[in-house]
């Protein structure tokens, strides 16, 4: 198509000119049209009002979680690890630290009152979601120290199926992993001594 | 009585071939015909490694009319799906056979597009002029791509619920836009109904009119340029008195002909494999599949299935190496796009590039 402007320019016959206008203006109005029209095709693939509106906070009974045991749980269609961890649990997470990748969740997911070297409010009680960090799968728990397929140096954590990353019993990653991040922590608190709320944390400080 | 049943068939000839004018004068029916089969001339020294092209066509159709079947007693709901295929498997008359060819054909459409593009490869089937009908096939491979991962969640066992889970996640890893976009991809904070419900739609109707109309593009392009052939000569550079190519024939009744004899063998293979080994041994149907989909438990012994296997160790790739990584799976992407420029040596006479002189 010959240039808009040399047609104003030489200006030979008005109908040149008149014939690149409307052309342009074609052009231009349909082009706003057909991406108006994108508009709703395109944001109607976002989640949806009812897929927003679920997920409200969901609450456990941790009374009847045994030492060294772990729960799961559903939130926003997401897995919640539970973990009552033992003395021997916790003193493991001082000791590995030189293996991990983010050993004090600076880069890492978590809310303030989780930032600390046990990763939960209580320390005996570890709460994460059971998301890998690298493309989402659920890790597995494996707790026993120094299984034959984890190898020697193995302090008892999460291992993920799907490409092999590895997390301690605080869910913070090991170097050499694929994935990035320390497992998230979601928001949570405490309702009463045996009553853990999930995805909310208003009180909490 | 004899000369009565001449006189029948005799009007019926002439009748039809009235109705046959009548559309041409329409419809360029007999020019098609011409151009696309009885005056479309290919090489005549074809080995069977050209006989791939055709096996994927059948292959695509047999996808077709089998999935259309399965769309009818299939529900893409998450609280249905998984039980609606076990109903195909148990209850409908010829379910399972139905759905163990389409389980099976997504297995050797695969095989066979692999060994028609190593074809491609081993020839050169993508040099000048032929550039175009490797690119449109490298799209068609994407398509196919698209279609076996959107498939594979439809089940909705377990294995195909992390398989999503993994794949969508991927593109939660692209810097900035990464996490809006995959919850744009599931329609959810996760892999739920919305997330089925969309891909059943992109399995049965939007990735399969694409991957029909690229193949008819593939197509057009190569009766274009025409195939090439084992021995790398251009049959339309030597040319008979009459105009026709002297070393080609006419693809119908001479290629077709052949091409039934590949496809019945085929066929051979592909119905031991469908009566007994559908599953091949956890390779085609992986065992983790046979358990409903479970949001909190990923399968312990989860891998991809096997067609996405050379993708599948560079998701292994630590954080530490994971950029350099994707950087080499683009390079090798625009590597095998941009083949038909990289490779400059003359089309091989062997089927083995001899000596690689500069041809340009």
């Amino acid at each position: 198509m010959a240039p808009l402007v040399k047609g104003c320019s030489v200006a030979e016959s008005t109908g040149f000119t008149r014939r690149h206008f409307l052309t342009v203006a074609t052009l231009v109005t349909g082009g706003a049209g057909v991406v108006a029209t994108a508009v709703p095709f395109v944001s109607s693939f976002n989640p949806s009002a009812r897929a927003q509106a679920l997920g409200g906070p969901v609450q456990f009974d941790i009374s009847k979680l045994e030492r060294g045991a772990l729960a799961k749980i559903e939130w926003r269609g997401r897995p919640i690890y539970i973990v009552h961890r033992t003395a021997e649990m916790l003193a493991s997470l001082g000791k590995d630290e030189a293996m991990l990748r983010d050993p004090s969740s600076k880069e890492s997911a978590q809310p303030t009152y989780a930032t600390n070297e046990h990763r939960s409010l209580r320390p005996e009680f570890l709460v994460l979601e059971g998301v890998c960090t690298h493309l989402g799968c659920a890790p597995l728990p494996r707790f026993e120290v120094a299984p034959a397929d984890l190898g020697p140096s193995w302090p008892g954590g999460f291992f993920c199926p799907c490409h092999g990353s590895r997390f301690d019993l605080a869910g913070r990653v090991f170097q050499g992993v694929p994935a990035p991040l320390n497992l998230p922590v979601p928001a949570y608190r405490f309702v009463n001594d045996n009553t853990l709320l999930i995805g909310s944390d208003t009180g909490n400080s | 009585m004899a000369s009565g049943e001449a006189d029948v068939l005799d009007r019926l000839g002439s009748g039809l071939r009235a109705l046959g004018a009548w559309i041409d004068d329409r419809f360029p029916m007999t020019k098609l015909i011409k151009e696309h089969a009885t005056e479309y001339y290919a090489a005549k020294n074809f080995n069977v490694w050209y006989g791939f092209g055709v096996i994927a066509t059948f292959v695509l159709v047999l996808q077709l009319v089998t999935g259309i079947f399965l769309t009818m007693n299939y529900k893409p709901a998450s609280a249905d799906a998984f039980a609606s295929v076990e109903y195909i498997m148990r209850d409908v008359n010829w379910g399972w056979l139905i759905r163990y060819l389409h389980s099976t054909g997504a297995s050797a459409f695969f095989i066979v597009v692999y060994l028609h593009m190593f074809r491609g490869l081993l020839y050169g089937s993508y040099k000048k002029p032929r550039e175009l009908v490797w690119i449109i096939g490298m799209f068609i491979y994407l398509c196919l791509m698209a279609e076996g991962f959107f498939g594979y969640l439809l089940p909705w066992g377990n294995m195909s619920y992390w398989g999503a889970q993994v794949i969508v996640s991927l593109f939660g890893s692209i810097p900035v836009v990464g996490n809006g976009l995959s919850e744009w991809i599931r329609g959810d904070f996760f892999i739920s109904d919305i997330t089925l419900n969309r891909f059943f739609a992109f399995h049965v109707i939007a990735v399969p009119l694409m991957l029909v109309l690229l193949v008819v593009v593939h197509i057009m392009a190569l009766h274009e340029v025409g195939s090439n052939n084992p021995d790398g000569i251009e049959i339309k550079e030597h040319k008979g008195p009459d105009g026709k190519p002297i070393d080609g024939v006419a693809f119908h009744p001479y290629h077709t002909s052949k091409d039934l004899v590949i496809i019945v063998v085929f066929l051979i293979a592909f119905a031991a494999v469908v009566f007994f080994a559908p599953d091949m041994g956890g390779y085609f149907l992986e065992h983790a599949n046979f358990e409903p989909a479970n949001q909190l438990q990923t399968p312990p012994e989860i891998a991809p299935v096997w067609y996405f296997t050379p993708f599948y160790a560079m998701l292994r790739a630590s954080a530490e190496q994971a950029p350099r990584r994707r950087a080499h799976g683009l390079c090798r992407a625009a590597a095998v796009l941009s083949l038909p420029w990289l490779d400059r040596c003359r089309v091989s006479r062997s089927g083995i590039a001899v000596a690689c002189t500069r041809s340009r």
